[in-house]
């Protein structure tokens, strides 16, 4: 697999190491009064689309930036690569809007 | 018909005429009492096990493709019951147990060959790890020796003891391991249980659960409603895109396994080899092909085939511990769906909707558990009660921190 790096270009997919879906960004708030719930679904729980899935790449053979990658699991074929800083910052925004 | 030598004396001085069909081909019935989703492995030893253990025949079976057209087909074939911790072990030694009884409890011959496992250690450390092991191994009744660099360098003198990188020190080995032909696990479990009234629908796939007041009353198929009193998944690779049906996340994600057969070559591996200081894993099928593997891809897939820079992992475990191996030429390699769990261990457990069963996140160490998954979720499907050897395998366990993690990767699936 090649993984078009914002910033690199195209890169092998050897380069990065996976963590998994990408709403792990949203962590649960923790002072909430359901946070151990909420925390047991958001460290064990996935969704596990066969499909299109948004997933969190790191380029740890490279310039370490967080990636957010929509991947298709069935295909393998990779259809848009964003810098999760900028994900999660709009994620951010969203929540104070 | 019970095969038998005798039959086969017979029916080869009649021209091989009298062979029946190893089981029928029925048209699903609008109700049964347990309706088990999957005809895999598993699920053929489930309902294999609910008949025989648990005198509970209307049961239908109910597979998307064509019996055994899963992971049950897809593996490196190892049995072996060497496991560390005790949520685990007493569970695998029981499926090794049933594994040496396979064939005449189901009177089909699925090959069953105890040629040993050896997993191999290159330093201090991992011998010590070992010695552990085995200890845990012999407490729960299981057989394990711990050997020297001599007495590797006996079973497997090809091997490359003196690698200045990796020198075999010595290894794990547990001499009731071995290797089974794994149709044939899936093709037994099948005729046994259909000849016991179990009826194996293929072609029949699931596509929506009918949950009614918050209990599963049965499932929608392309051949038709069936109703049941329980619905039993049991489709690891694809636990998902079933569970999601009746709403249900797990702690699970799909991820792919590759393996690969190097051409016929004479006998040369007498059991299977694990290298220690890397993944690779190698045994010899009776037709003479290598049959290896190692790592997942570590990226969640359905797609069934991986990418080269694991192949290319595999190769260099391969050549790190037989160099001779450089010489096979490759004859296949393909790709399987793993269910892989939180934790690296499986689930066999009731769900949060009363009437639905869940049996998944197998990892890729499935193939070993067939009879004893199948034994603990018949158990657990007439009993309501969790089987003794399986009680640790819950989907809740994360929650309570009840966690068997045989790696102690912590919750990343893709690390197990």
């Amino acid at each position: 697999m090649l993984i078009d790096h914002p910033l690199l270009g195209l890169r092998d997919a050897a380069e990065f190491v996976y963590l998994g879906d990408a709403a792990l960004l949203n962590r649960p708030d923790a002072s909430s009064a359901d946070a151990l719930d909420s925390f047991h679904d958001y460290l064990h729980l996935r969704d596990n689309v066969a499909g299109e899935h948004r997933e969190l790449w790191y380029h740890e053979q490279g310039d370490r930036s967080w990636l957010v990658i929509t991947r298709n699991t069935l295909t393998h074929a990779i259809t848009a690569v964003e810098l999760a800083r900028d994900v999660a910052m709009n994620l951010r925004e969203g929540a104070n809007s | 018909m019970r095969y038998s030598a005798f039959q086969v004396l017979k029916q080869g001085l009649t021209g091989n005429k009298g062979w029946q069909r190893a089981w029928r081909e029925p048209d699903p019935q609008q109700h049964y009492d347990v309706v088990i989703v999957g005809g895999g492995g598993h699920g053929l030893a489930t309902a294999h096990y609910l008949a025989k253990e648990h005198g509970i025949t209307n049961v239908a079976v109910l597979e998307k493709g064509w019996i055994g057209s899963g992971n049950v087909g897809r593996n490196t074939t190892i049995i072996r019951s060497n496991y560390l911790l005790p949520g685990n072990e007493p569970f695998y030694e029981l499926s090794m147990k049933l594994w040496e009884g396979l064939e005449q409890d189901v009177n089909y011959n699925a090959m069953v060959s105890q040629r040993g496992i050896v997993n191999l250690y290159h330093s201090d450390a991992q011998r010590d790890a070992y010695a552990r092991r085995g200890n845990a191994m012999h407490m729960a009744g299981a057989d394990a020796t711990l050997l020297d660099e001599s007495g590797v360098r006996q079973l497997c003198p090809f091997l490359d003891f003196d690698n200045a990188r990796f020198p075999i020190k010595g290894g794990l080995h547990q001499p009731r391991a071995g290797t089974v032909r794994h149709d044939a696990v899936a093709w037994g479990y099948a005729r046994s249980a259909d000849s016991r009234g179990v009826d194996i629908i293929q072609n029949c796939e699931v596509t929506g659960m009918m949950i009614e007041n918050g209990r599963c009353k049965g499932v929608d198929t392309t051949r038709g409603r069936i109703t049941a009193n329980k619905v039993a998944v049991c489709v690891a690779g694809s636990s998902g895109k079933v569970m999601a049906l009746a709403g249900l996340r797990l702690p699970i994600e799909s991820h792919v396994l590759q393996a690969f057969v190097s051409e016929g070559l004479k006998p040369v591996i007498p059991g299977v080899v694990t290298f220690g200081a890397g993944h690779f894993y190698i045994s010899q099928s009776d037709k003479g092909g290598l049959v290896f593997g190692g790592d997942i891809d570590g990226y969640n897939s359905y797609a069934k085939r991986g990418n080269l820079p694991v192949v290319e992992d595999v190769c260099e475990g391969g050549m790190a511990i037989m160099p001779m191996i450089g010489r096979a030429r490759l004859l296949r390699m393909w790709g399987g769906i793993m269910d892989m769990s939180m934790d690296g261990s499986p689930y066999i457990d009731k769900t949060a909707v009363p009437g639905l069963y869940f049996n998944g996140g197998w990892c890729y160490g499935g193939f070993k558990a067939t009879p004893a998954s199948g034994w603990c979720y018949a158990h657990l499907l007439a009993t309501d009660q969790p089987h003794d050897t399986a009680t640790a395998f819950q989907l809740e366990r994360f929650r309570h921190g009840a966690v068997i993690d045989e790696r102690g990767a912590g919750a990343q699936p893709n690390l197990h």
